[in-house]
């Protein structure tokens, strides 16, 4: 680890700590975070934490650039990587189907993978959510195996609806509301993503795990499931 | 508990206040009025709170007609504000008596209009804030995300202050300054080519047409980054990211909270309250400045709106 602090604007401060993306990271960026959060209380205006870097967005008018610096370095000395776990471990039932995953076919192609296989992979392993972004509750998670990486799609879709389970590179995510968007569909969630009456909103939240859980058409409805194919959407 | 009702509107006419925060960390953009400068003098001088929530007109095309007895202030553009035909001029509180009817025509100086009441407007918070941010559904009138619309009503509960006010003139903002954008500079500063840097301070470069309340996309020379590409990072207000046509895009209130183009810097507020008061086709010029400087003409412009 190698830390810096850069300046991003009047009132923002850039803490990087890594230069690539890694599960490795999670338990040290768990613990800036906190330590930041605790540090800066209520001048804090927003934490911003991704793959590798925390932004933090403190009140201008408490603080000046100096007197933010000196406080993340003060928490940010004698940093011990938090591997408590207090991360959640959640299953997504996924209604994996062409239907609802039109890259499934796309994704068996390139990996040379029987659908199926594609599916088993997919939802055999457990992802690290690194970031939330781009939406509210869109948890970006990682990492998928590298046979079933694939690029985002040349011409991002207008509109994706809403619990769509989709792979961009080796990452996986699912789209907690209709949105446009780029990445390779292969199933649906019907899980509920991002709900403003929830206690901290998002049911993801960096540092948690998740694994995919394959569920049938049946308890895909079930559940709450919607089912409206994609073109009906478009 | 006055009330207005909404004659005409527009996609672009929307509640706000000074954004949603504590909520970054999920994905969840800041939002809130674009030109904050204009926004807190119309709730000073109904003696508010800076951040009470307001109307953000855009371009014009409103109307409202008063159900009761109002008093109200509006600053920022020009948008060629009539009251029952008579024309109104911002940066001053007035009174909407009931059955007048308040119309804003067309931009004759600046382009967002603020329009406040005692208090603020009456909206739900949803995660803490009223702003409108039609992408996400979250804010406004009913809380779900959506402009505001013809026939929908708006009520504010406070007590009207007893006395109109009027902005002195030395603090109306100077909306036909040429004065260059300040922008505090940022980490990638030096992985942009020697000659990008210069045109990127030195030349001249046109807003586009191809803005909203997320960006607002400068054209000009393109600049050339030369760095490795980015994991995606948190993006401050104001960022001035360049993506690979070399074409800078300025990132506003509803900005995706992460992304992972290189910036130059990030504009200070109040280059950004100016940038949110251009039409497209307007050229600006950029200006770099170190953060400290930029901070303390920060720190001392919000001490004007302590003058109660």
């Amino acid at each position: 680890m190698k830390l810096r602090v850069e300046v991003v604007a009047l009132d923002c401060l850039m803490v990087r700590l890594f230069d690539e993306i890694a599960e490795a990271n999670m338990p040290w960026m768990l613990a800036a975070s906190e330590n930041l959060r605790a540090a800066f209380g209520a001048h804090l205006i927003d934490l911003v934490p991704s793959y590798t870097t925390l932004m933090v967005h403190y009140d201008l008018a408490a603080l000046s650039p100096a007197q933010a610096r000196e406080l993340i370095a003060e928490a940010l000395i004698d940093l011990s990587p938090n591997t408590r776990t207090g991360g959640k471990c959640h299953v997504l039932p996924v209604w994996y189907d062409v239907s609802v995953g039109p890259e499934l076919r796309l994704l068996s192609q390139r990996s040379g993978l029987a659908v199926e296989e594609v599916i088993r992979r997919h939802s055999d392993r457990e992802y690290q959510v690194f970031a939330l972004g781009f939406a509210p509750g869109f948890a970006f998670m990682g990492l998928v195996e590298e046979v079933l990486a694939a690029p985002r799609l040349n011409t991002p879709r207008k509109k994706v609806a809403a619990g769509s389970v989709g792979i961009a590179e080796r990452q996986t995510a699912a789209y907690p509301v209709v949105s446009p968007g780029g990445w390779n569909l292969i199933g649906r969630t019907p899980a509920k993503l991002f709900d403003r009456e929830r206690d901290g909103y998002s049911l993801m939240q960096p540092g948690d795990t998740v694994r995919f859980e394959a569920v049938s058409y049946a308890e895909f409805i079930n559940l709450g499931g919607d089912d409206t194919p994609l073109e009906a959407q478009a | 508990m006055s009330r207005l009702s909404i004659e005409a509107s527009t996609p672009l006419c929307l509640l706000q206040d000074a954004g949603r925060f504590g909520v970054r960390h999920l994905g969840v953009t800041q939002g809130g009025g674009l030109d904050w400068r204009s926004m807190s003098w119309a709730n000073w001088l109904l003696g508010n709170a800076l951040d009470a929530a307001v109307i953000e007109i855009t371009l014009g095309g409103f109307t409202v007609v008063a159900e009761g007895d109002c008093l109200l202030a509006l600053a920022g553009a020009d948008l060629g504000a009539q009251l029952d035909g008579q024309a109104l001029a911002p940066w001053r509180s007035f009174k909407l008596r009931k059955g007048q009817r308040l119309q804003f025509t067309q931009p004759l100086l600046g382009a967002r209009a603020y329009l406040a009441a005692p208090g603020g407007f009456d909206a739900p918070k949803v995660l803490g804030s009223s702003a409108t941010v039609v992408r996400e559904e979250l804010g406004g009138l009913d809380g779900m995300g959506r402009a505001l619309a013809k026939g929908a009503s708006l009520s504010y509960s406070a007590e009207a202050p007893l006395l109109m006010r009027e902005l002195p003139r030395e603090q109306i903002p100077d909306f036909k300054s040429d004065l260059p954008l300040d922008v505090v500079l940022g980490a990638q500063i030096g992985e942009f080519s020697g000659q990008s840097l210069f045109d990127a301070f030195n030349s001249a470069w046109t807003l586009d047409s191809r803005a909203d309340r997320m960006g607002i996309r400068l054209l000009g020379t393109a600049l050339q980054y030369q760095g490795k590409p980015m994991i995606s990072e948190g993006i401050p207000l104001g960022a001035v990211q360049v993506p690979p046509d070399g074409q800078p895009i300025v990132l506003l209130n509803d900005r995706q909270t992460i992304g992972g183009y290189p910036r130059l810097g990030a504009l200070t507020p109040l280059a950004l309250a100016r940038l949110a008061q251009c039409l497209p086709g307007a050229t600006v010029r950029l200006r770099p400045v170190v953060q400290d400087v930029a901070h303390r003409e920060q720190v001392e412009y919000l001490r004007r709106f302590s003058d109660r």
